[in-house]
């Protein structure tokens, strides 16, 4: 059985990916997917606790997690066509006004 | 065993009067004003008569009543508590039988005024602080009865406040009181170090105890006093408010700005005697303070024209005349001399009154005369007035003036110098009264437009009263009197080694009264030019007088413009610019500075949003996982002291 650390190790790894990815990526359509790495580490830390501990509450939020995700998902990628129509442009640094 | 007297009514019934004509006096119709403004101080005067009968009926004096505690902190206790003893029964007497009068005279004076009702509760609140002043049994609610009267005179100076002038002489009286109340406060302050108590009779009793604590602590006491009563009483240097209060209506400048509350100085003095009887000093400037204020408001009422303010000056003077019996230590002279005032220049001010109101507002002595035939009565009541002030025997005023001239004379030191001060101001005093009464009453009238008529018998009926009482006021004889007031003031001893110096001091005392008459019938009605000759003759000294020394002047250049001044810098500069605009700059400028920092955070880039929330979240990290991390080493950062 692989032992638990490992499983940890992953989801911190993959969730510092997202954060990493969030903090210097410049196109909005990367930081959306790093926003989403870092929740899937998350959800990876969850499941291996449901596991280890044998119990259902875990994999119950990692299901809620995934249903904001997709939420989030369907608003977020609205937005980002919506700005990328008023502005031309998808770079972050670029889009620093509160209006369109 | 002492009954109740129910000294509360005394101060009480008046003050309902106050509340029902204040509150309710606009819609009630006037004559119903009238009859409770009047039976208030009405019933009052019951009471003290009702006070006096049981005194003679062997009532022990003093007689205390309390009322509740009022203050009890500490060692310090102040009862509401009346004292009821010789020398408050004669003030309550005059203050409410005389107060009573003019009462009377005030429905036919104020008749046809719009204030009607608030002019009588302003008189019957007078009448209540100035019961509370003179039955006070300690000196903290003798100064709510003295405020009290200060704020009843402020009102009635400032009554037809639509003028301008009322209302600034109003101010003054009020502004220049404030300095004297000063010295009253500081006065009680220092009684309160040094005695522990307010009240009169442990003051006293505290005074007896120790016979040999004398000056010291004792002076800067009764000098403290001293300029609390020199205010009230309009005595030098604070005597400039009471000639500009007449400008309120004349029966309240015969109320409160001659027979009462401007006496309230002299009864202090009187009432704290013990304290001045240890202090020669203090009661050495209480004389030569008297003295100098008698003669120097007498020179001024020599060629004043405003029928009002020759009265005021002479009511200084005549005040100068009590303060400096006080200062020989013959209270019960300044008492009866207080008395005796009370009288006659309450009846020179109605009088005056009657004069003003039958010549149609006239105030200018220039333009009356001949009104003796007009107004018959009120000239033979002012002509027992002004007979009585000049201290022509047998007139009231000879007798208190002569006892307060013969106590100054027998005092060693200074004595005869103060002694000869008083005859100088009663000759003035004589020439200035009869100049008056020259002026207005004798020859033929000044102003023929005006046809004077007498005025209605609410008026006159007071003014008669007066007028018997100014004439007979007196032959009770000092000797009678003060031995009636020793109990409360002390024995006044007038006996003298020469023989015959009484009768040899009055006479002179009489003569120079009656040269004073002479003088005023040479120059008012024999030889009507010399006066305007001598004023032209020596133009320098004649200004001098006609301009009142210039002590207004004087005062506003010294004192007043320099204060002014000091407040609009202040106002202006410290108040207004620099704490005013100083606290809407600092705290717009907090608001600017923090908004300057502030908004280098909401800089819309979306990814500096990003590195600060995640070094948020990695400071919240640090701060929960290093301790754990620490705390399973074995480190525990609590012991080192995080």
């Amino acid at each position: 059985m692989i032992p638990l650390n490992w499983y940890l190790l992953l989801s911190a790894t993959l969730f510092s990916l997202g954060v990493v990815g969030f903090l210097i990526k410049r196109n909005l359509i990367t930081v959306f997917m790093s926003i989403e790495l870092m929740l899937n580490g998350v959800n990876l830390s969850f499941v291996t606790f449901a596991h280890q501990w044998h119990l259902v509450k875990g994999q119950i939020f990692v299901f809620f997690v995934m249903v904001v995700a997709a939420a989030e998902a369907a608003v977020g990628l609205a937005i980002i066509i919506a700005v990328f129509r008023a502005r031309s442009t998808l770079a972050v640094d670029r889009i620093d006004l509160m209006k369109l | 065993m002492n009954s109740s007297l129910h000294l509360w009514l005394i101060p009480l019934l008046p003050f309902a009067g106050f509340l029902i004509n204040g509150v309710l006096g606009r819609r009630l119709p006037k004559s119903l004003v009238s009859m409770v403004a009047l039976l208030a101080p009405l019933a009052s005067f019951a009471v003290v008569l009702n006070a006096a009968k049981s005194m003679t009926a062997g009532l022990a004096l003093p007689h205390v009543e309390t009322f509740g505690q009022w203050i009890n902190a500490g060692t310090l206790h102040i009862d509401f508590s009346f004292a009821l003893d010789q020398l408050s029964l004669i003030m309550l007497l005059v203050v409410t039988g005389v107060g009573f009068l003019i009462h009377i005279y005030s429905v036919g004076y104020m008749h046809d005024d719009e204030g009607y009702a608030r002019y009588f509760s302003y008189l019957n609140l007078f009448l209540f602080f100035m019961t509370v002043l003179v039955l006070a049994g300690n000196a903290l609610l003798m100064f709510v009865g003295w405020e009290g009267v200060g704020l009843a005179s402020y009102l009635l100076i400032g009554f037809w406040y639509q003028k301008t002038t009322a209302a600034g002489a109003g101010k003054k009286a009020f502004i220049l009181n404030r300095i004297g109340d000063f010295g009253f406060l500081i006065g009680m302050f220092l009684l309160l170090a040094n005695f522990g108590t307010l009240t009169f009779s442990e003051i006293a009793a505290k005074l007896a105890a120790n016979p040999g604590w004398s000056g010291g602590i004792l002076t800067a006491l009764a000098l403290c006093l001293l300029l609390g009563a020199t205010g009230k009483s309009a005595q030098l240097p604070l005597y400039i408010w009471l000639p500009d209060a007449m400008e309120g209506p004349t029966p309240v400048s015969a109320l409160i700005h001659a027979a009462t509350m401007v006496t309230a100085g002299v009864y202090m003095i009187a009432r704290t005697h013990p304290l001045y009887d240890r202090s020669p000093f203090a009661l050495s400037i209480v004389a030569i303070v008297g003295a100098a204020t008698a003669i120097f408001a007498a020179t001024i009422a020599l060629v004043q024209t405003d029928i009002k303010r020759v009265l005021a000056y002479s009511t200084i003077s005549q005040l100068g005349y009590m303060f400096l019996g006080c200062g020989v230590a013959a209270y019960s002279a300044a008492i009866f001399h207080l008395m005796t005032h009370a009288f006659f220049k309450a009846l020179l001010f109605l009088a005056a009154g009657a004069v003003i109101h039958g010549m149609g507002g006239e105030q200018d002595l220039r333009k009356m005369g001949g009104l003796r035939k007009h107004l018959p009565i009120t000239f033979w009541s002012v002509t027992a007035a002004v007979i009585a002030i000049a201290g022509i025997y047998p007139f009231a005023g000879f007798f208190s003036k002569d006892a307060i001239l013969y106590a100054a004379f027998l005092q060693s030191g200074s004595g005869k110098v103060l002694w000869f001060v008083g005859l100088v101001t009663a000759l003035l005093t004589s020439f200035y009264m009869f100049r008056l009464w020259y002026l207005t009453f004798m020859g033929t009238s000044r102003n023929p437009e005006v046809h004077p008529h007498e005025s209605p018998w609410s008026m006159l009926g007071p003014l008669v009263i007066l007028a018997l009482l100014s004439v007979g006021g007196g032959w009770i004889g000092i000797e009678k009197f003060s031995a009636y007031l020793s109990p409360a003031v002390g024995s006044l001893s007038l006996e003298s080694s020469t023989p015959h110096l009484e009768i040899i001091l009055s006479a002179l005392a009489v003569t120079v009264a009656l040269l004073g008459w002479l003088i005023a019938d040479r120059f008012y009605r024999a030889n009507p030019e010399t006066p305007t000759k001598l004023a032209a003759s020596v133009p320098a000294g004649y200004n001098l007088l006609a301009n009142k020394y210039w002590i207004d002047e004087i005062y506003g250049v010294l004192i007043v413009k320099p204060l002014m001044a000091l407040s609009k810098f202040v106002l202006e500069w410290i108040v207004d610019i620099a704490i005013l605009g100083g606290i809407a700059w600092l705290l717009g400028g907090i608001a600017i500075f923090t908004g300057a920092i502030l908004q280098r955070w909401q800089s819309g880039n979306l990814r500096s949003y990003a590195a600060w929330l995640a070094a948020g979240v990695a400071a919240l990290l640090l701060l929960v996982v290093v301790p754990v991390l620490l705390g399973s080493h074995g480190i525990d950062i609590k012991r080192m002291g995080w």
